[in-house]
C-alpha cells in the first residue's frame, strides 16, 4: 500500500516535471532573439512559380485589385528592372515578388511590423521578356497580381 | 569589408519614406568569368529595417534582386529623430549594418 501510493506520487510528480520541462524546452527553443526570419530555401530555390509558391506555404492564391504592382511595360535594362508593389488588403503582413521566367523566380520576400506599410520598391534582374508577380499575405490567406515586362535586353548575365 | 549603405529617410506626413541602397555585387551563380568558369552566387539573404527601436521590416533576398540594391519603405508612426538601422547577411555570412536617423 505504501509502495502504490509512492509509485502514484513519483509518477504524478514525474508527470507534472515533464509538463513543465516540456514548456521551459519550447519557451528555450522559442526563437524570442531571432533576429531575421530564416532563409527558406525551398521557396528561392524552386525553378518555377508554383514551387516557388509551395515553398512558400501558398497553396491557392485569389487574384486582388487591391494589390497594385507598378513595372514598367517595356524594360531597357534587364539587369534594373525597378518594380513598386502596394497593398490595400487588410492585414497585409507580408510582399512577395516573383518574376515568372527567371531560373530562380523568387526574387524576395518582406515582411512587415510595427507601423511598417504593406509596399515595397526594389529593383529586379529579369532574364527575358516575362510575368511580374507580386503575392500579398493577408490573415494567412495569399492575394496575387502580375503583370508583362517586355525585356530588350536580358539582365541575367548570360 | 562591404561598401557601407546609404540610407535615406524623410517624414511626409506621418510617415517616414525609408530608401536604402547595398552595395553588394548579388551574383546569381550563373554568370561566366572570361575563363567560362562559373562566378559563384554571392547575393545578400536576409535584411532587416529597424525603426525607433522596432523592427518593421524582414526581408529574405534572392538572386533576382538587382546588382547593388535599391529597397523602399513606408513607415507609419515614426517621426523626425527617429533612428533607422538596417542590416543584412548574405549566403557567405559576410554581414553589414549601417544607421542614420529620420529626417
Amino acid at each position: 500500500m505504501e509502495m502504490n501510493v509512492t509509485r502514484r506520487t513519483v509518477l504524478r510528480g514525474a508527470g507534472s516535471l515533464g509538463a513543465l520541462s516540456a514548456l521551459i524546452m519550447a519557451g528555450v527553443l522559442k526563437p524570442t532573439a531571432a533576429y531575421a526570419a530564416e532563409w527558406n530555401k525551398a521557396a528561392f530555390e524552386a525553378k518555377d512559380t508554383a514551387g516557388a509558391l509551395k515553398g512558400m506555404g501558398a497553396a491557392t492564391t485569389a487574384d486582388s485589385n487591391d494589390l497594385m504592382l507598378k513595372v514598367p511595360d517595356i524594360a531597357e535594362n534587364g539587369a534594373v528592372v525597378p518594380v513598386d508593389v502596394v497593398s490595400k488588403i487588410p492585414n497585409t503582413s507580408s510582399i512577395a515578388i516573383l518574376v515568372e521566367k527567371n531560373p530562380q523566380p523568387l526574387c524576395a520576400q518582406f515582411d512587415f511590423a510595427n507601423g511598417a506599410m504593406a509596399e515595397v520598391s526594389a529593383r529586379l534582374k529579369m532574364g527575358q521578356t516575362s510575368l511580374v508577380k507580386a503575392i500579398a499575405k493577408a490573415d494567412g490567406k495569399f492575394y496575387t497580381a502580375q503583370k508583362e515586362v517586355k525585356v530588350t535586353v536580358g539582365g541575367c548575365g548570360g | 569589408m562591404a561598401d557601407p549603405m546609404k540610407i535615406r529617410a524623410q517624414m511626409k506626413g506621418d510617415v517616414a519614406e525609408v530608401r536604402i541602397l547595398m552595395g553588394h555585387a548579388m551574383e546569381t551563380g550563373q554568370r561566366k568569368d572570361a575563363a567560362g568558369k562559373a562566378i559563384p552566387a554571392h547575393f545578400i539573404q536576409s535584411m532587416t529595417v529597424e525603426v525607433g527601436g522596432k523592427k518593421v521590416v524582414d526581408g529574405q533576398i534572392g538572386t533576382s534582386i538587382s546588382r547593388n540594391p535599391v529597397f523602399g519603405f513606408k513607415v507609419k508612426g515614426a517621426k523626425a529623430g527617429d533612428k533607422v538601422v538596417v542590416s543584412w547577411v548574405d549566403n557567405k555570412g559576410d554581414k553589414r549594418t549601417d544607421e542614420a536617423a529620420v529626417a
